[in-house]
């Protein structure tokens, strides 16, 4: 296991230098131009010149790579075309309020949406997984800022029980903390825990027809030591690599619920610098996200090992 | 007490008990009321006046640096910095006195070297500054409070130029500072002479922006007006909020998280004014001017008889409609270039300005010998102004009879691709739409947009003589009916030869909250003056 583990990680290597010069490539071919959004409107061409020249955004491509390439392999991310604060400075700045998001809506929607697909396996063709299945449905078909905003309109501006808007970072304590993310978190786990339902309810309804579980009711197993010790732990390994899937499917989705939710976090981090064309942000940002990504994977395929001792890498 | 403070409140007490006190320190009112929380207009992404020169930069610029004149609500240069001046008699030196008792935010005084360094810093990258550098002699330091400026030609707007609001404006950093980073290179350290100081260690671009009052600031004895008099800080500190969604800010404001918003969108008012908390007026009395550029240099804007055509067959009504809405208190048809209710706004030869005849456009069209070249129309999507500006013109074109290749694309690559000079089929442009704040619209100067000097002008770089001849001679006016001859007889030529098409001019609304008071009409939400209860 250890020189599996030891394997993926130098694997990630290659990934993130492919990614590394992909994202970079992209950049430099998409049209925009930092320089005229930093010179204003009223700048002159001269201007807007003479402010590419000073970012060095006038060399050539192998050079601004090289130099690129040769920052990051030192740890250093670079420096903020716009705001002039190091890149890492700036992720540092808007990491705990995506991650607190993140981890939120993770515990939220595996808290709901496991229990919702394992009570609708079991009662399958009943009202109640009817109910589970119409929500999934909902959840998968409205947008994440239609249930955002919903969510405020309801809980912030007519109950007046939570604010609208904002982050309070942990350290202010856990209830101003989770008092700001009680409402992205909802919005944004609703796509998730309709994913999650639907897949649980899916995977369980197949281990459920197994000859074990049968064996497991004429022995007299309660229902719910059926369902959650017996049949749950089989039909996890589907469920556990959506909960990865998902995962993804969460960073894009903090883009839009920390615009909805004015939560100062990366998604907006990253949106505002695609608009400006802040190079090194964007590139720092993505690097950090692929990144995210394959250990997340690497965490999932060892979680598989635990669920089912039959895999062995 | 509020529902929610109440909740809050309860759930407080369950969380000493469940927590053993680990819920926040409650912010007690008396500091509530002292910070004033304020969503701009858009993010405060750098902070260097100089360097970068958009508006909400300027805007946060005022609050931490001081300038020697500022203008006042009826845009006349008044004295800030400045004690007094003196003028030789041939006009070409001017000498000016600081006032006593001015400190720089890390305690130092402020002195004439400090002045010195930074109009040096500012000259290259303003419109006006760029004038003085070109007869500069010498400027220098007399003693601490004592600065000279020799100049090879009289400079009768001075004062103007070191006062104006538009961007980017003469700020006055200290010498360790304006001297170290040139016009094109961003400053660090951000040590300002204004009545409030920056905490960059809040700082999150994109999140938040704070500033804090500057205790050591010493205000004017007249009464505060725009940029000019006493600059009294009501509040202790402001919080800037960034909202890129409006929604979210209507609901911040509705719900009290938020004291004051710059510019909500027009779609919102309708529902901040129903709600007997919020107070919503005009923001700024200069307003906007809408606008589109089109290529001089190439087919088939290089043109002027397609450039008429456009012009005759243009509504402002259909532009400001779809802008703005119906309010009518929102919008106004131009006759002239410049600002209306400004001391030069004139319409002094601009009919076709106002004419809004299609039939006329097409028969313009037709004689130009327009040969159905293609009009590479180039729209930002991402800015609803530009964005329902470019809508109209595409339909306009269609039915002028011209052949559009709309291309919508979002504001960075708008910047990017409008300073290119290529022909439009290989990576140029035709047209592109912006707007103009009505603050730097007030005079020849500040007012890129206007230019007409080929190279030198503006985006576009339309190239009309006539235009270009009149700028001297506003410059040179002795009083305000030279100025305004001047004037009349630029905007004429400007409108004959179609420098760009205005679309009409526009003003916004800000909201606050009814517990803030002393909230003012202007070019930037000027924060002096503001309190809250």
């Amino acid at each position: 296991m250890f020189a599996y583990v030891v394997r993926r990680v130098l694997a990630t290597i290659p990934v993130m230098a492919v990614v590394a010069l992909f994202v970079f490539s992209l950049l430099y071919i998409a049209p925009g131009d930092p320089a005229a959004v930093i010179a204003g409107d009223q700048a002159t061409p001269d201007d807007v010149e003479r402010i590419r020249a000073s970012l060095g955004l006038d060399r050539p491509y192998l050079v601004r790579f090289g130099a690129w390439v040769f920052d990051i392999l030192r740890g250093d991310l670079g420096v903020s075309i716009f705001t002039n604060l190091p890149v890492s400075l700036m992720i540092k700045q808007r990491l705990e309020p995506t991650l607190s998001l993140m981890v939120v809506t993770l515990i939220l929607a595996v808290s709901i949406a496991v229990p919702m697909g394992v009570i609708a396996a079991a009662r399958v063709g009943t009202f109640i997984d009817k109910l589970v299945m119409g929500f999934a449905v909902l959840g998968f078909s409205v947008p994440v800022f239609v249930v955002g905003y919903l969510l405020a309109y309801i809980f912030a501006l007519e109950l007046e029980w939570l604010p609208v808007q904002g982050y309070t970072p942990f350290s202010n304590g856990f209830f101003p903390w989770m008092e700001n993310l009680i409402l992205p978190a909802i919005a944004l786990g609703s796509v998730y825990i309709a994913l999650i339902a639907r897949i649980t309810r899916a995977s369980m309804l197949e281990v459920l027809q197994q000859d074990y579980i049968r064996t497991a009711r004429a022995k007299g197993a309660g229902l719910r030591s059926i369902l959650f010790l017996h049949a749950l732990k089989n039909a996890a390994v589907p469920i556990v690599t959506v909960i990865g899937i998902g995962i993804a499917l969460l960073i894009g989705g903090a883009v839009v619920t920390e615009s909805v939710f004015a939560i100062p976090g990366l998604g907006r981090l990253t949106v505002d610098a695609i608009l400006r064309r802040d190079y090194p942000v964007i590139q720092g940002v993505v690097l950090l996200f692929s990144f995210t990504y394959v250990l997340v994977n690497l965490i999932i395929d060892i979680l598989y090992t635990l669920f089912d001792p039959r895999i062995r890498y | 007490m509020d529902r929610r403070t109440f909740l809050k409140a309860g759930a407080g007490v369950a969380a000493i008990g469940a927590s053993g006190g680990a819920s926040a320190p409650a912010l007690s009112q008396g500091a509530a009321a002292r910070t004033l929380r304020f969503v701009p207009q858009a993010n405060l992404a750098n902070f260097d006046p100089i360097w970068g020169t958009q508006y909400v930069v300027r805007n946060a610029a005022v609050l931490v640096w001081d300038t020697l004149y500022g203008f006042d609500e009826r845009l006349q240069p008044q004295r800030q910095m400045v004690e007094g001046e003196e003028t030789s008699s041939d006009g070409k030196t001017w000498t000016f006195k600081l006032r006593e008792g001015l400190r720089f935010h890390d305690n130092e005084p402020v002195r004439a070297r400090d002045v010195v360094a930074s109009i040096n810093r500012w000259m290259p990258r303003d419109p006006m500054g760029q004038l003085l550098r070109a007869i500069n002699v010498e400027l220098s330091a007399v003693d601490d409070r004592t600065f000279r400026w020799v100049l090879s030609a009289p400079f009768p707007k001075m004062t103007m130029a070191l006062g104006k609001n538009a961007t980017p404006m003469c700020f006055i950093m200290p010498e360790r500072i304006a001297s170290r980073f040139d016009s094109f290179t961003q400053i660090n350290e951000y040590v300002g002479s204004g009545p409030m100081r920056f905490v960059r260690n809040e700082w999150v671009p994109g999140a938040r922006s704070v500033f804090q009052k500057f205790d050591q600031y010493v205000p004017r004895n007249e009464p505060a007006s725009w940029l000019a008099g006493g600059k009294r800080m009501m509040v202790d500190r402001i919080e800037w909020v960034i909202m890129p969604d409006p929604a979210t800010a209507s609901a911040a404001l509705q719900n009290g998280e938020i004291d004051w918003w710059e510019n909500p969108i027009t779609d919102l008012v309708p529902v901040l004014r129903r709600n007997r908390n919020i107070l919503v007026d005009i923001a700024d009395p200069l307003g906007n001017i809408g606008s589109f550029r089109m290529n001089h240099l190439h087919a088939p804007f290089n043109n002027l008889k397609v450039r008429q055509a456009v012009m005759t067959a243009l509504s402002q009504d259909d532009y400001m409609g779809a802008v703005v809405g119906n309010d009518p208190a929102l919008r106004k048809t131009l006759g002239g270039f410049f600002t209306p209710d400004t001391p030069l706004y004139t319409e002094e030869g601009g009919e076709m300005l106002k004419m809004a005849n299609l039939e006329r456009g097409r028969q313009l069209l037709r004689e130009s010998g327009y040969n159905n070249e293609p009009v590479i129309c180039v729209v930002a999507q991402d800015q609803p102004i530009t964005k329902a500006q470019g809508d109209v013109t595409a339909d306009l074109l269609k039915r002028l009879g011209m052949n559009v290749d709309f291309v919508a694309t979002d504001w960075g690559t708008v910047g990017q691709r409008r300073a290119m000079k290529n022909p439009p089929n290989q990576g140029g442009w035709s047209m592109f739409h912006t707007w103009h704040a009505g603050a730097d619209a007030i005079n020849p100067v500040v007012y890129n947009a206007v230019r007409a000097n080929g190279d030198g002008a503006w985006f576009g770089w339309p190239n009309i003589p006539a235009v270009e001849a009149e700028v001297p001679n506003w410059l040179a006016a002795n009083n305000l009916a030279e100025e305004r001859a001047a004037i009349g007889r630029l905007n004429r030529a400007a409108v004959e030869n179609v420098v760009y098409c205005p679309t009409g001019f526009f003003l916004s609304y800000q909201a606050w909250r009814r517990n803030v008071t002393g909230i003012t009409k202007g070019p930037i939400p000027f924060a002096w003056g503001v309190s809250k209860s």
